[in-house]
């Protein structure tokens, strides 16, 4: 099984899970999955349910489109879920996140895959994220620095519960 | 005003320091532009016509003197000598290199200021009312929650790539000066039948190119739960507004979609989620935020001051100015005064960098070292003993910044238009200069009286034409350039939106369409009455039935030189426009 490298858990580190993205033949009841450790469409997991419920090594992915109010009980089934970012642009992918980790509260990994780029890893990281398979084209050593350009932050997020004015004593200038 | 603590300052600096990376990884071709323009926008940066401009966030309009010095700085140092105070009560630097850009950042920095979120699709910088802590008819200084707001959308991880620019105002006053129907969040600081301290909440107003005033979607959110509610608003939003139509993105057109009954159903499920939970504003963090904004040291002072009453009576330009540039003050004896930037022939709120050192000057000797940017362009030194207007005038004429014009019709709301901005359909500043010089006469201006003139330079409307009593919009056709003209639009309590009086004008005829709009006023007009009431009682009928009656003639004048636009190889050191010293 090919490997390739992602970010986890603030490390870079070699990942075997495939995604699997449908083409325009494909629809979520026919197209095959894979044997392996495999992530799909949530549409795929709707439609199959049956068949792929049983399985361990599945992960499930959202597209920006999708919600996760969608799959309710269903997230603690997976031990990964996955995020599309079609464009980086598009930031309906982190109130997904958002739900995901804080309504629903799903607490396996949740991956940033698609238009994952460095500049954006920061605030996918606080909105939950923990794991991002950076685009292909980029240095993943470069975009792993991404994940430090602050040290803090005002609001609460998924990071963070508290925002700056309950978890600090603030007012001082020195 | 407020003060940074050493967690704005690192959190500001963090953020430098992230610009200046991803500059250098521009310039050194790491990142593609279209990877990078986004992230410039978030730091207020814009690529125009002929350079870099960048738009830095003053805070609800609130500045201290060394921070106006700092625009002078930066004007001489990087720009060409002048800058450009907005509509959203921001400055603009019209001639930027991007390799200066991070430097400018740390500048501002040291002066606590920023350029974050200024552009983008995000929440933009949160305006209010200019005379916030100062006017007579403040229920409660709304400035302490735009600053706990300021400072929850600053960097918010989930709203950083919202289907489009998100722009939320605030106000305390029972008269709107913060133009909050037209926000997409607006926001009136009331208090209940209990007395305590709330908000009514606006949502989905906006001007552009489908002008819709907001609805309301509570009419009482306690300040306890602002970020919360907010939060909720921001996330349906995020999740459900269009991205397939950039012109259809604006939380306007989802709460017109959904109903703005299902979209309050929507945000109030998801804010039961949140409600009382830790972003809940605590009583602590609104008292540290509300003591930066306590009253200066006033003295006891007589109501009015008899010096001013007398030389008012015999010095009539001192009179027009009091009368259009001076504000009534909540203290006994002291005034709000606007410094005018809208001296005939000068671009609509352009300041040289030498009136901004004079004016910081004038702040420290006059009103407390604070200063304010209003939405109509202009400054404000908001504590001003009544007893030292005469001296003030005085230095404010010798810089240019006492034309008495406040409110009439020379005070002109104008975009950039055509000279900077690569989206426009037509001049903005050459047709507020050719306005201007026609009715340069104080005395027809006082006659005419309370008006709006509004200038857009096309759809998007930064110069607010649809709330203009008259407004002017530059439209395209067949490349060439028009100009539409409306009439009755309003900001304030009683918004309106304009409607446009009938086929396009060209930039000549302009000046002599305004002319006619007017002789209809005065020929209509009660006793007193403002163009805008005029135009609501007798309707546009008359207005357009008198401008088409005969052909409009273009002013020859107008096709010269120095109306034309600034091309590329014009002389920027001295455009006309901003004359420098
Ligand atoms: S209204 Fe149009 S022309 Fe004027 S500044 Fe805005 S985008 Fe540019």
């Amino acid at each position: 099984m090919a490997t390739h490298m992602i970010i986890k858990n603030k490390a870079i580190v070699e990942d075997d899970w495939v995604v699997l993205r449908m083409d325009e033949n494909d629809t979520p009841q026919s197209v095959v999955v894979p044997s392996g450790k495999v992530i799909v469409p949530l549409k795929v997991w709707q439609a199959q349910r049956d068949a792929l419920q049983h399985r361990s090594d599945l992960g499930v992915w959202f597209a920006s489109d999708e919600r996760a109010e969608d799959m309710q009980n269903d997230v603690t089934k997976f031990s990964v879920i996955a995020v599309d970012f079609p464009k980086f642009a598009d930031g309906r992918g982190y109130s997904i996140a958002y739900h995901l980790r804080a309504r629903l509260g799903y607490r396996g990994q949740l991956r940033a895959i698609g238009d994952v780029l460095r500049d954006q890893m920061f605030y996918m990281q606080r909105i939950g994220f923990d794991a991002f398979a950076t685009r292909p084209d980029k240095n993943i050593h470069e975009a792993i620095k991404g994940l430090s350009d602050f040290s803090l932050s005002y609001q609460a997020s998924v990071d963070q519960p508290l925002p700056l004015f309950r978890r600090a004593h603030r007012g001082d200038r020195s | 005003m407020y003060r940074y603590d050493k967690f704005d300052h690192q959190i500001t600096a963090e953020r430098v320091a992230q610009f200046r990376d991803q500059v250098r990884r521009r310039l050194s071709g790491e990142l593609m532009e279209d990877e990078f323009r986004i992230l410039r926008l978030q730091n207020g940066l814009y690529m125009q016509i002929h350079a870099y401009m960048l738009r830095i966030a003053v805070p609800y309009g609130l500045l201290s003197a060394a921070q106006v010095r700092m625009f002078a700085h930066i004007a001489r140092k990087y720009d060409r000598g002048y800058g450009h105070f907005t509509t959203r009560q921001n400055i603009q630097f019209n001639w930027l290199k991007l390799q200066d850009a991070p430097d400018i950042l740390a500048d501002l920095a040291s002066v606590e200021m920023h350029a974050n979120q200024t552009s983008g699709n995000c929440i933009r910088n949160i305006t209010s009312d200019e005379f916030a802590g100062v006017a007579r008819d403040e229920i409660v200084d709304p400035r302490p929650y735009a600053e706990i707001l300021r400072q929850w959308s600053t960097f918010h991880p989930e709203f950083a790539y919202l289907p489009r620019k998100f722009k939320i105002a605030i106000t305390g006053a029972t008269e709107d000066r913060a133009a909050i129907a037209v926000h997409d969040i607006g926001m009136a600081v009331v208090k209940n039948a209990q007395g305590e301290i709330g908000f009514r909440v606006l949502v989905g107003g906006g001007l552009g190119r489908t002008p819709i005033i907001g609805s309301e979607i509570c009419e009482f959110v306690p300040w306890q739960h602002a970020i919360t509610y907010l939060e909720s608003i921001v996330r349906i939003y995020n999740e459900y507004g269009r991205r397939d139509n950039m012109f259809k993105a604006r939380i306007k057109i989802l709460v017109k979609a959904l109903g703005i009954e299902e979209f309050k159903r929507q945000v109030e499920a998801d804010w039961q989620f949140t409600k009382d939970g830790p972003c809940t504003i605590t009583v602590e963090e609104l008292n540290r935020v509300a003591a930066c904004f306590t009253a200066p040291a006033y003295e006891q002072l007589p109501e009015n001051d008899a010096a001013v009453t007398a030389f008012k009576l015999d010095n009539r330009p001192f009179a027009n100015w009091v009368q259009r540039n001076v504000k009534p003050h909540k203290v006994p004896g002291y005034a709000a005064v606007v410094l005018s930037l809208k001296k005939t022939g000068i671009a609509p709120g352009d300041a040289t960098a030498e009136q901004m050192d004079a004016a910081a000057e004038l702040a420290e000797r006059f009103s407390f070292g604070e200063l304010r940017v209003t939405h109509m362009q202009n400054l404000v030194l908001a504590d001003v003993r009544q007893s030292d207007l005469i001296e003030l005038w005085q230095a404010a004429k010798i810089l240019g910044m006492a034309t008495p014009n406040i409110g009439l019709l020379t005070d002109i709301i104008c975009c950039p238009g055509g000279d900077f901005c690569s989206l426009a359909n037509a001049r903005s500043i050459p047709l507020a200069k050719a306005i201007a010089e026609r009715f340069d006469n104080i005395d027809f201006q006082h006659d005419i009286g309370e008006i709006e003139l509004n200038m857009s330079g096309c759809m998007n409307a930064c110069g607010h034409h649809h709330v203009g009593h008259i407004g002017i919009l530059g439209v395209d056709k067949d490349g060439e350039e028009w100009n539409q003209v409306s009439i009755g639009g309003a900001q304030g309590n009683t918004s309106s939106i304009g409607k446009v009086i009938g086929r396009a004008f060209t930039f000549a005829q302009i000046p002599e369409v305004v002319a006619r709009l007017l002789q209809v006023y005065v020929r209509e007009r009660f006793e007193g009455e403002r163009f805008i009431d005029t135009v609501r009682r007798i309707g546009h009928e008359p207005f357009k039935e008198y401008v088409y009656a005969t052909p409009v003639k273009e002013d020859e004048k107008l096709a010269g030189a120095e109306y034309a636009l600034l091309e590329a190889g014009t002389p920027y050191d001295t455009p006309y426009y901003s004359p420098r010293f």
